[in-house]
């Protein structure tokens, strides 16, 4: 596939006929699909993949000296290269497939922070977090002794980074834990100064960029973090795979998170040996199809362009930030449309997102409502629940419009 | 009727609007905190008891949520008054729904249904009776 107009404009009307979910109406409306932050929809040409792959060159990876067996693994370790270069990784053993971004920290707060915390330590998260980068971190923190510290937000939802100097002082940094893009507010964070700070302490640097790799392009080695965990059905690819980039220095010194078949180089009655990178942090049969389809996925974004598909969600945040500010009895969170991802979150005076939602999707307008696995956050603006509009390479402005129209029905109903 | 009416009918926006019995309790005879983890509405009941210690005098809730949820708990409010706690701990969930009256997916029921589970938790806590297993079947809610 060419991937040499990367600077050019994408139309997001054509790549909609690449996405069969939209050949549907919904209540008899045509479907505006505003929850690709809670996942994305998939385009035929990832779906193709997954097909081809189950009908022609299905069987169990590595081991196996047949035919199928060589191409599934051609296929997966074919789809982890892909994963390298999309990140930007140094070495293709760095790359581990995991079912989700969730799996990924749960694997570095485990693997990692088991053998490396310890009381007087402190693991650093913020108040933006998804409960993926935060439970695990205050689950593992509550087990070996270490403190959990958040980095507050400002009033428009921004990491307030003069806290840092506070925070340093309550003990020993020994992990930060942040996304890049918050899937609630959509704020970009600046992970590279976040960075810079942790090395500083002497911590790592764990990304969870779930939110982040589908919409923009990642480069670990520029970010200069320790971890990044992606998401697979974020990014146009399944669900059931994401992916662990990890530095191999920390990647070996680890103990594996999963254990049993695959992630072994010897098992005897007495003692287990580990396999090489990536084995050892893959127990079990791979989800081969999934990376294959993930595989196609970054192909197709790669195709269209990451700076194209995160300056084309730019210009929809800065859209519907215009139309919504207009709308009656609105909040609307996060930061202003330069400093933000493709994501909207509001609410209506005097009416609960459930509602909203609700009434909008009898209209064909799918948004998310509730607390987007971000509790900590709505303590913080002190609601239970947002509604949240989120875009992707695929949403045209007739969408948002749609939704503008939307809240106006839904004014009427609670009037 | 068009498609919002029948969701969102008048009864409902109506206790929405003007729920009956909310506030708290000081000294309630029964409480309980139930949430819903889909959504973060949560919701206390307060029970007071007539002189036999057994039929409910009033019930008062408190909290937030969707029209459906606080629709749902202020007719419940009405709809338990007078009404003995033993009858009301094991009260047919259809009653309300019947009373509700419209259509509900899955996720809404569970909206529905915060009030009156909760309710029943603090029935069967006062009374010390168990709390029967997967009460009303929304497991999912958290109830203290």
């Amino acid at each position: 596939m060419a991937v040499t107009a990367k600077t050019a404009k994408l139309d997001a009307r054509a790549l909609r006929a690449d996405f069969p979910i939209f050949e549907q109406q919904i209540h008899g409306k045509p479907l505006a699909f505003l929850d690709s932050a809670a996942s994305s929809q998939k385009p035929r040409q990832m779906l193709d993949a997954m097909t081809e792959f189950y009908s022609t060159s299905y069987a169990n990876v590595h081991r196996g000296v047949y035919v199928l067996a060589e191409r599934a693994t051609a296929a997966l370790e074919g789809a982890r290269e892909k994963v390298r270069a999309f990140v930007n990784a140094p070495d293709v053993r760095e790359i581990i497939f995991v079912r989700n971004a969730t799996e990924a920290i749960n694997l570095v707060a485990y693997a990692w922070g088991l053998e490396n915390l310890g009381p007087g330590d402190l693991v650093v998260v913020t108040e933006l977090e998804h409960h993926s980068n935060f439970v695990p971190w205050q689950f593992i923190a509550g087990k070996t002794g270490a403190e959990l510290a958040l980095i507050p937000l400002t009033e428009s939802g921004e990491l307030d980074l003069s806290s840092l100097a506070e925070i340093a002082g309550r003990g020993n940094v020994k992990v930060v834990a942040t996304n890049q893009v918050s899937n609630s507010l959509g704020t970009i964070n600046p992970v590279e100064r976040l960075v810079a700070w942790a090395h500083e302490q002497g911590a790592i640097f764990v990304c969870d960029a779930a939110q982040s790799a589908p919409h923009m392009a990642i480069d670990v080695q520029a970010m200069g973090a320790d971890f990044v965990a992606i998401s697979g059905h974020k990014m146009c690819g399944p669900s059931g795979v994401g992916a662990l980039w990890g530095r191999s220095e920390l990647l070996l010194a680890m103990q594996p998170f999963l254990t049993g078949g695959h992630m072994i180089s010897s098992v005897r009655a007495d003692k287990t040996t580990w396999g090489e990178l990536p084995h050892k942090f893959e127990a079990g049969t791979a989800p081969m199809a999934e990376a294959v389809g993930l595989g196609a996925a970054i192909d197709y974004l790669n195709a269209i362009g990451l700076d194209a598909i995160h300056e084309h969600e730019q210009e929809l945040a800065a859209y519907a930030l215009g139309r919504l500010a207009d709308v009656p009895g609105i909040t609307l969170y996060g930061p202003p449309a330069e400093r933000r991802a493709g994501i909207v979150s509001f609410n209506i005076d005097g009416i609960h997102p459930h509602d909203v939602a609700q009434i909008l999707d009898m209209q064909g307008v799918a948004i998310r409502a509730g607390h987007h696995c971000c509790q900590p956050l709505m303590q913080k603006l002190g609601v239970a629940a947002t509604n949240r509009a989120s875009f992707y390479l695929y949403t045209v402005q007739e969408e948002i419009d749609q939704l503008v129209d939307g809240l106006a029905t839904v004014h009427k109903v609670f009037a | 009727m068009n498609e919002f009416d029948q969701m969102y009918r008048e009864v409902i926006l109506d206790h929405y609007k003007n729920p009956r019995g909310h506030g708290v309790m000081d000294e309630a005879d029964a409480e309980a905190e139930g949430q819903n983890p889909l959504c973060g509405d949560e919701v206390s009941i307060y029970v007071a008891f007539g002189d036999d210690g057994e039929t409910i005098d009033e019930v008062k809730f408190s909290g937030r949520g969707c029209a459906i949820s606080q629709a749902a708990t202020s007719m419940l409010t009405e709809m338990v008054q007078g009404r003995t706690a033993t009858e009301v701990a094991t009260l047919d969930k259809y009653e309300l729904l019947d009373e509700i009256g419209i259509p509900l997916t899955p996720v809404r029921l569970k909206c529905a249904m915060l009030g009156l589970t909760t309710l029943k938790v603090a029935l069967h806590k006062a009374k010390g009776t168990p709390l029967p297993q997967g009460l009303a079947g929304f497991d999912e809610l958290e109830l203290t």
